[in-house]
Formats: C-alpha cells, structure tokens, sequence
C-alpha cells in the first residue's frame, strides 16, 4: 500500500525526471546537473556524518579521487569520447571507497573537534599531492576525452546520471536508517563510550560509515569530472567543496533524510544561478552568506527541523485551544 | 557458590594518584555483592577497569575463567557483564525503545548490523517487556532526552537488561533518586536476583546497601579494606575509621 509520505516522494522524484524536458535552456540543465551532483554528495556525507556526528570536513578527498580515477581510467583504457565513459562511474566511487579505509583508520581514531581538524589536514596531503605528483599532471591538470554532443542535448544524461547518483544515495540513506546498523551509529551520536558498553563495535562501526558514504562522494567526483571534461587539483580537491557539502546538510538539516537534499538544492542552485546573475564580482557570494547567517541564526537545527518542530508546535496549540473551547483545559 | 566475577589484586594510576592499588574483589553467582567506601576511594575507577574501559597497569579480571583484564568495553558486555552509569548515559536523541534496541544483541558480528533490519519482532517484545518491567513502557516512543533523571535511571536499567547478562554492574543506582524509587529499584534488584542475575553495587545510601546486599566489600584509598555480611560490616571498627578518617590516613582523605 502506498503511503502519503510516499507519494510525495514519487512526485519530487516525477518533477526531477521532467525538468530537462520542460526546461531546455542549456544554462539551466547545467545548474541541474551540479545542484543534483550536490544533492547526492551531501546525502550521501550525511550518511555517515549527520548520523554519527563526525563532521567530516574531508569530503573532497573521495570527490577528487572519484575525478582523477575516471580521468586516469579513460586514458588507460583507451575510451572514446562518448556515453562510455559514463560506465567508469562507479570506478570512480570504488576508488573512493578504498582511499577511504586507511584515510578512515587515521582519522577515525580520534573525536568531534579534532576529527575534523584530522580530515581537513588530510585533505590537503591529497590536495598538495595532486598537484606535486607527475602522474596527476600537476597545476596544468588533466583532460578528457572530448564528448562531441551538441549543446542543446549535452546535459541531459548527465543530468540522469546525477539523478541517478541521488537516488541511489538516497536509498542507502533510508537502508541504513532502518538498519540496526544506523541506530548505532546514531547511538554513537549520543554516546559513544556508553554505546561501547552496550556491545557496539564502535571503531568498526564507524570505519564501515565512513568508507561506504565516500561511494556516491566518489561518483559525483567521477560525474563532475566527465561533465566538465578536464580537471584541476584546485577543483576538484577544493577546500569550499568540504565546507559546502557539510554547510548543505546543516542548512538542511544534520542528520535528517531530507534535509541535505534540500540544503544542497536550495544553496547550489542559488548560488549558481547568483553566479551567473551577477557576473561581475562577488556579489553573489556575500547573497550566499546573508542567506546562509539567517538560517544558522535561526534555525541552527536546520530547515526541515525548524518546520516540522513549527507545525507539530501549531498543531499542539489548535488541540490546546480546542480543549479550552469544550472547557476541558488540562 | 561459584566465583562468577574475580578481580584480584588490580593496580591503577593517573599521573602520581594512585586510585587503585592491589585491589582485589568477588562477586559470587546468584549474589548481590555491595561496594562501598568513602568518595575518592577508587570504586568507579575499579568499575572502570572490570568493564573495559580503563585498562589496570597491574593485576588480573577474570569472569568465568575468562581473563577480561584488557578486553574493551565491547566484549566484556558481549561476554555478559552489563554496567550502568554513576552519572546516567542514554541516547538522548533517539527514542525511547530505539536506546534498547541498542542493546539487544550483545553479541552480534560487526558486520551483522549492515544486513538486519532495526530490530525482529522478538526483541521489540522484549524491549517492551522490560520497559513494563521497570515501568516506562508507555515513554517507549518518547525521545529519551525527554525523560526525567529518575526515568533516565529506569531506562539505563532496562536496556542493560534486555541483553540479559549475568553480572550487573549498578554505579549508584540510587543516587539523587527518591525514596519512593529508590524502594522500587531495590525490588526490582531482589525480583531479578530471584531469577539468578547476580549483582555488584556502588552506593552511598547505606541502608539500601544493607538491605539488598549479601555481602559487602568496603574500599579505601583504592584497596579492599574489609569484605563480609552487612552485619560484620557494621560492626566493624576499621570502616568507622575509613568513613571518619583514621588517625594517620586524614591527610590523604580529600584525593578524589
């Protein structure tokens, strides 16, 4: 039986599936194609980070693998430019998931705050090799080969592909909140040590977190890197890719299913679109700020959070209010 | 009567305090063993080291034969010895039954959790049942960070429970509860005991320890001063002088 809350999923899912063909102005498809390369990314870090509570700020690292693999793949393997490459995606996001583990088994070791600092100076090991080692083709980066498709019909399989990543992401998302799996990680969000005395392998644990959320981190990189047609160290192991992957979820909502979904399509798409609004300067990045100050201001728990805690709240007062209305105040 | 839990001369230090030393204790099967002694005294340190989560620098853990001395935290629950908290650690931000979910398999593969789902129908009639068995069956879908102190402490109790092990570890179990509580969680121990759980118990309150406790251990300056029956306790003048302060410890007292 189908419930509402499916429903609604199914016809977010419908309009998604539509866009491109209503919307062809190529402009606009392209921004669909990051903003969704975001959505599953952001869903996916949440996976482990929203619901563990180890924020990590390392993500690009799975991003820039998933890149240079598939660039380094189509070189070695002699692919044409065409639909092919896409089958190297998920080589991308299985290269990610290996760097993981012993990026994982170092950083893991410690908690909260100096987890973060551990992932971010990761990071940047893997940001300086790219660009110091030969085989990465240094600052000058690396290209791909040429997809020659005409412009009006470029972006739409990228476009699915992404959606497809979403998806995906999403699903695993929902698989691992309903497995007991996930309520431990969530357990360990809470208390780590107390869940530790309650049999929960807690390094394990987390190690398998973190590994399987750099999956769809990997195919996104992987994506962004076909779609774009070359890359560079500084693009796709960027700093601001750490920080708006983490800054998507808790505008969303840290944690919750939907809220990085939202949070990345929201801040992507404006952002993007303020980009291209504004061309001179940077006046789309202090809009970007503005936006982003008044939500962590007053909505810190994230959007989705915020309006579900806004209803239930107005929905206790109605019930309030009818029992004072039959004289049955409590 | 079998030795179910042995700690036998375990030793620890933190920098120059040494907040165990030599420290031996048993916890009979089928008893309800006390552990008191005055603050600082090492008994939550001690509770530390049996239960994995401080590993003694000397010394020996066994539990049924079974040397846990270095064990993390991890296997010593899945080997069945379960322990509550002095200051009482759930998860807040999940439900209710979802924190005794937790807790239900004490012993499952590290991988097992990827491929079950939450919980089996089994444990979720469990759950429930020893949530009615301390008496917040009907908080079960509540987030547990909404419950009470008194409830928090319930609830500790509950999903230590539900992975159904053999020693329990009670770290003040009546502390800043109240009396009418305090009374129901004795009974609760004594109902459980009957059903063959054995217990060890750090606790303040003197007259829950004496009425519950088959034997005492009392602690002093992180050794084992004296053990025996509550009523060889009492009359003991050496734990007069531990709880006092004797003549020549006094200036040692305040290392807590």
């Amino acid at each position: 039986m189908l419930r509402v809350r499916n429903v609604w999923w199914i016809v977010v899912l419908g309009a998604f599936v539509l866009f491109p063909l209503i919307e062809t102005n190529p402009t606009y498809t392209g921004i669909g194609v990051i903003a969704l390369i975001f959505m599953g990314c952001a869903t996916s870090w949440n996976m482990f980070s929203g619901y563990s509570g180890y924020v990590n700020l390392g993500s690009a690292i799975f991003y820039g693998v998933g890149a240079y693999t598939i660039t380094l793949l189509s070189d070695h393997l002699n692919v044409p430019g065409n639909g092919d490459l896409f089958w190297l995606i998920p080589a991308g996001g299985l290269a990610a998931m290996i760097v993981a583990i012993p990026v994982g088994l170092v950083a893991l070791r410690v908690r909260r705050h100096t987890f973060v600092v551990i992932t971010i100076a990761i990071f940047f090991v893997f940001q300086l090799s790219a660009i110091n080692f030969s085989f990465t083709g240094g600052t000058s980066g690396l290209q791909l080969p040429l997809i020659p498709w005409l412009e009006t019909n470029y972006n739409k399989p990228f476009y699915y592909a992404a959606l497809a990543i979403v998806v995906f992401a999403t699903l695993l998302s929902v698989t691992v909140r309903r497995s007991r799996f996930g309520l431990q990680l969530l357990a360990i969000r809470d208390d780590e040590d107390r869940a530790a005395g309650l049999g929960v392998k807690v390094f394990a644990v987390k190690l398998v977190g973190f590994t399987m959320s750099a999956f769809a981190v990997g195919m996104g990189g992987a994506l962004y890197a076909i779609f774009i047609g070359q890359i560079y160290p500084q693009f796709v192991f960027d700093p601001i890719f750490d920080i708006s992957i983490a800054l998507m979820a808790i505008f969303g909502g840290l944690g919750t299913l939907t809220g990085p979904l939202l949070g990345a399509l929201v801040l992507e798409s404006t952002q993007q679109y303020l980009a291209i609004r504004f061309t001179n300067g940077s006046v789309y990045l202090i809009v970007f700020g503005a936006l982003f100050l008044v939500i962590v201001l007053f909505m810190p728990q994230g959007i989705i959070v915020y309006s579900s805690e806004w209803l239930s709240r107005r929905a206790a007062r109605r019930v309030e209010g009818a029992l004072v209305v039959s004289g049955e105040t409590s | 009567m079998t030795t179910l839990l042995n700690v036998e001369r375990v030793s620890k230090s933190f920098g120059g305090l040494k907040a165990l030393s030599e420290c031996s204790l048993s916890v009979e099967k089928g008893r309800i063993t006390g552990l008191i002694g005055p603050n600082g005294s090492g008994k939550t340190t001690l509770f530390n080291v049996i239960t994995g989560y401080e590993k003694p620098d000397s010394g020996s853990v066994t539990f049924e034969g079974t040397e846990i001395t270095r064990a993390s935290p991890s296997k010593v629950f899945a080997l069945g010895v379960g322990r509550t908290f002095q200051i009482t650690r759930i998860f807040a931000r999940i439900t209710v039954l979802e924190n005794m979910l937790v807790a239900t398999q004490r012993d499952e593969g590290w991988l097992r959790g990827l491929t079950r789902s939450k919980s089996s129908k089994s444990e979720l009639v469990a759950a429930m049942e020893w949530l009615d068995f301390v008496g917040i069956g009907r908080l079960a879908s509540q987030p547990a960070g909404s419950l009470s102190f008194g409830q928090r402490k319930l609830l500790e109790l509950a999903y230590v429970l539900v992975a159904d092990p053999d020693v329990i570890l009670l770290d003040e179990p009546a502390g800043g509860v109240n009396l009418t509580l305090i009374n129901e969680i004795a009974q609760k121990i004594q109902a459980l005991n009957k059903d063959g759980k054995s217990f060890l118990i750090v606790e303040h309150n003197m007259e829950f320890v004496m009425n519950l406790c088959d034997r005492v251990t009392v602690m002093h300056q992180g050794a084992d001063l004296v053990s025996g029956t509550p009523s060889e306790i009492r009359s003991n003048p050496l734990v007069l002088d531990a709880y006092l302060g004797g003549s020549d410890e006094y200036d040692d007292e305040d290392a807590s």
